[in-house]
């Protein structure tokens, strides 16, 4: 069974393509990482799965239907969240506001505020921030606020890009964890982009490698950590 | 002093629907980056409007109705037909284009009604109520002021405790963090040009019968005042807006009480050379630069 | 050959050209030909300001307005005082060169500190406040009823039946000529690249050592020159000048012909300047042709142009936005001062 399925996804700017032929799926309850030097076509393969670009060629299947074509604002409602690679934050708004933004498609206005609980429970240092702006968060914060704001739309895929960056190793180690636990307990799945290699394949259930818009490995996080030569190839340790 | 006190409250009438005006230009400007410099001859069309509908039905608030709902109209219309398709390789682009629709709407409203001034009823009498020997307010810059006391009101609530207030901003900041969020960012979009249109309806409603009458022309200079409105208020802040309008409407008392009528336009110009050189942010610009 | 002499020649070309057709032409077109080579002095230094400084006016038609009375002004002073000759109108057509010189200046020196839709604000205030003056001063100007421009007939020697119109063209003709050599040789200059070099990155520019503020403050001062002698040209023609003639109205239409035209270019402002007397003309003659009743069709007859005018300018900006892409990329939409 599978949550997410990509096949043979083609996707470029203006010029030549970015991604050439990109497969790859997520089983529903795993974390999936995907891996890969900088300007490997991670973002690229993310933004095209939430609908901000569009594949030339190839499709995307989510819980049996198609995402191609959806509109972006559409593709949350379906139970996909899209974290983006610097997190999106809006500087403008309050912690509180922007946790309101998460869950403001929602008809299910009780759940909306039940889940801005749980993520004021989740991370204590939000609940102590409510008014504050987005611009005067740190960078773990900011990172914690866009985690549960795409927490409060209670997705069951959840795309993150590098949420790791720019964070403390024990910073980063705790939000790993978490999505492991969120994994285990509430069958959330997680395609999770990292540069941080290590911390990703030991919290994924299974990587894949994107070297140069192309998988050149998909196997269980496990192997990729025990493969060497793999590591020394595309992972650089 | 009694003249004093009668050109303040004065001032403060007008520079209410300066305010009013002055917000409709902070609305766009904040959804969009667009200083619209079509609002006021959009605004003289929503008047026509209610002037048709008043002329046929013999009711003020019939056309008062009818000039909101043209505005609504008119401003979704724009952004649907006009305002979405130019290219944004400019900030000049915009401009351009809405002294295109000037001349355009201008150009219609002329064919169908005639360049002549057509006078405009009011709701209530334009004399003034005679306090302790001073003839003050009237009853029509009562009301001038309590519909934008109101629509003042209303705006705030609609932006800081609503579901929809909360996603325009958060389309205007992050639009693209928006869309990801579920945020349906060009439907807002256009929403904010309807919503604008229409406070510039009502804006117009309220300050052309203290103008010379109903013309293509007549909002010219009421853009310009409420453009200097909303930059003293610096562009970005609704809040500034309003204080901006008052400010704009009592210096503009002043020097049309001390100096003359005549003077006001030139006046206006003064202002606005004179904040955008001390000043250039506005007085409420916010102490942070947005990311871009 | 230099740029310059060929520029030279080609004046020399076109004077000769313009010569003989304005002797084959009846007094009403030559008048038009006037009318459009008045236009021309303005769109050529609009052009320029726009598309090569990338600074948006909207109030060039008040400064036509300011050259126009300045014209007016001055030919009905030395009309009292009893001076004639045509070193005197030559005379009082400098001076309204002069006078908008010195309101480009003074404009130009408030522009080079705004950006983008700033900018555009405050010509805008100048093109809707600046008729006031009129009023302000009634006793100079004469308030909306404008004052009338004595104009000489035309020099005894061209013969006692030489059609006024004609010679009215070929003082405008001469007037646009000399703006247009001008404006080609300042184009090719060492000031025209800094014009450009500002215009496409401020920053770079300044590296490069150019006077940022210098150049744009020249360049509306220019530009102001060159609709200073359109608007005294226009005075010339009309034999009088008032507000209503100098609205804001005329304003956007200087700014459509040269958009319409091309920004930048200098062939551009030739098609915007015809295009401003040839339009209302055909609009004209369509009403004409339609049987509608004497007001409806005064009320069309008097909208039509601007209706087109506005219609040009949205679709133009919207399909061909080449014209004006990348002219004006450096004016910063959020804050008025250069950063
Ligand atoms: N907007 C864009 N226009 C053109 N090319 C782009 C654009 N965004 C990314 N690219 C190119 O696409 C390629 C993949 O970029 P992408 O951002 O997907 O890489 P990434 O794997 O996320 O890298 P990083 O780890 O640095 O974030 C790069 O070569 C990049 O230059
Ligand atoms: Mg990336």
């Amino acid at each position: 069974m599978t949550l997410l399925q990509v096949d043979g996804l083609v996707v470029g700017y203006s010029a030549a393509p970015v991604l050439h032929g990109v497969d790859l799926t997520v089983p529903p309850a795993t974390i999936v990482t995907v891996l890969g030097a900088n300007g490997a076509g991670k973002t690229t393969l993310l933004r095209t799965l939430s609908g901000l670009l569009r594949p030339a060629e190839g499709g995307i299947r989510f819980d049996g239907r198609s995402l191609v074509g959806v509109p972006v604002e559409r593709v949350v409602r379906l139970g996909l969240a899209h974290v983006p690679e610097g997190r999106g934050v809006v500087a403008e708004l309050t912690v509180e506001e922007n946790l309101r933004l998460g869950g403001v498609w929602r008809a299910d206005r009780r759940d909306v505020r039940l889940a801005q609980d749980e993520v004021y429970e989740l991370f204590p240092a939000l609940a102590a921030r409510r008014k504050h702006a987005g611009h005067q968060l740190s960078g773990g914060e900011r990172q914690m606020l866009a985690l549960g704001r795409a927490l409060v739309a209670r997705p069951r895929l959840l795309l993150l890009d590098e949420p790791s960056l720019g964070l403390a190793p024990r910073i980063t180690g705790q939000i790993m964890a978490l999505l492991r636990r969120l994994c285990d307990e509430t069958g959330l799945a997680v395609l999770l982009v990292e540069q941080n290699v290590r911390s990703a394949l030991s919290v994924a259930d299974q990587g894949v490698v994107l070297s140069l818009g192309r998988v050149v490995a998909a196997a269980d996080a496990a192997q990729l950590r025990d493969d060497a030569g793999l590591r020394h190839a595309y992972l650089g340790f | 002093m009694d003249r004093f006190l009668f050109l303040t409250v004065d001032g403060l009438a007008k520079g209410a629907v300066y305010a009013a005006f002055a917000l409709a230009v902070v609305l766009i400007w904040r959804a969009a980056r667009i200083v619209n410099f079509a609002q006021g001859a959009m605004a003289v069309a929503t008047v026509y409007a209610a002037y048709s509908v008043t002329q046929a039905t013999g009711s003020y608030w019939l056309g008062f109705a009818a000039a909101l709902a043209a505005g609504l109209l008119l401003g979704a219309g724009i952004e649907r037909a006009v305002m979405r398709f130019v290219p944004h390789t400019s900030p000049l682009n915009s401009v351009i284009v809405a002294l295109g629709l000037v001349l355009l709407l201008q150009a219609v409203l002329g064919a169908i009604y005639g360049n002549e001034f057509r006078p405009v009823e009011t709701p209530f009498s334009r004399t003034g109520i005679t306090v302790g020997g001073i003839a003050l307010l009237s009853r029509y810059d009562l009301f001038v002021l309590g519909a934008v006391l109101v629509l003042v009101v209303l705006l705030a609530l609609l932006f800081t405790r609503t579901s929809t207030g909360l996603r325009m901003r958060s389309a205007a900041f992050a639009p693209e963090v928006s869309r990801l969020l579920g945020v349906n960012v060009a439907g807002l979009l256009t929403f904010g040009w309807a919503l604008a249109a229409a406070v510039g309806a009502l804006a117009g409603m309220l300050v052309v019968p203290t103008e010379l009458g109903l013309h293509p022309n007549t909002m010219d200079l009421v853009f310009v005042s409420s453009f200097t409105a909303a930059v003293v208020g610096g562009l970005d802040s609704p809040i500034g807006a309003v204080v901006g309008g008052l400010a704009v409407g009592l210096v503009l008392s002043y020097a049309a009480g001390y100096l003359g009528s005549d003077v006001t336009p030139l006046a206006t110009l003064a202002l606005l050379l004179v904040v955008l050189l001390i000043r250039p942010g506005g007085l409420f610009a916010g102490v942070r630069t947005r990311a871009v | 050959m230099t740029t310059g002499l060929r520029h030279l020649l080609w004046t020399a070309a076109a004077a000769a050209a313009l010569l003989a057709v304005t002797y084959a032409i009846p007094p009403f077109r030559n008048y038009q030909l006037a009318t459009a080579a008045a236009y021309l002095c303005a769109t050529a230094g609009l052009t320029v300001l726009v598309g090569l400084s990338g600074q948006l006016s909207l109030g060039h038609g008040a400064v036509m307005a300011v050259g126009a009375y300045a014209v007016a002004l001055s030919q009905n002073r030395f009309a009292d005082a009893g001076l004639t000759g045509n070193g005197v109108l030559a005379a009082s057509l400098a001076l309204g060169v002069l006078a908008a010189l010195v309101a480009g200046l003074i404009v130009g020196l408030a522009a080079a500190r705004l950006r983008g839709p700033y900018l555009a604000g405050v010509t805008l205030a100048v093109a809707v406040a600046l008729p006031a003056v009129t009023t302000v001063w009634a006793g100079v100007f004469h308030s909306d009823q404008g004052l009338s421009v004595y104009l000489e007939p035309p020099p005894a020697g061209l013969g006692y039946d030489f059609p006024l119109e004609r010679w009215q063209a070929w003082l405008a003709l001469a007037g646009a000529l000399l703006v247009m050599l001008l404006l080609a040789n300042l184009v090719r200059s060492r000031f025209g690249r800094s014009l450009r070099a500002v215009r496409d990155d401020e920053v770079a520019a300044r590296l490069a050592g150019i006077d940022v503020a210098r150049t744009q403050v020249l360049a509306f001062v220019v530009s102001a020159g060159c609709a200073g002698l359109g608007g005294g040209l226009m005075a010339v023609l009309t034999q009088s000048v008032s507000p209503g003639a100098y609205s804001l109205t005329l304003s956007l239409f200087l700014l459509m012909a040269v958009v319409v035209g091309g920004l930048g270019r200098l062939a551009g402002a030739v098609w915007g300047a015809l295009l401003l007397v040839v339009l209302p003309d055909l609009t004209h003659t369509i009403v004409a042709s339609l049987t509608l009743s004497p007001a409806a069709a005064q009320r069309l007859e008097g909208n039509l142009p601007l209706a087109v005018f506005g219609l040009t300018l949205i679709v133009v900006m919207i399909a061909a936005p080449g014209g004006i892409s990348g002219v004006v990329r450096r004016l910063t939409p959020a804050s008025p001062l250069r950063r």
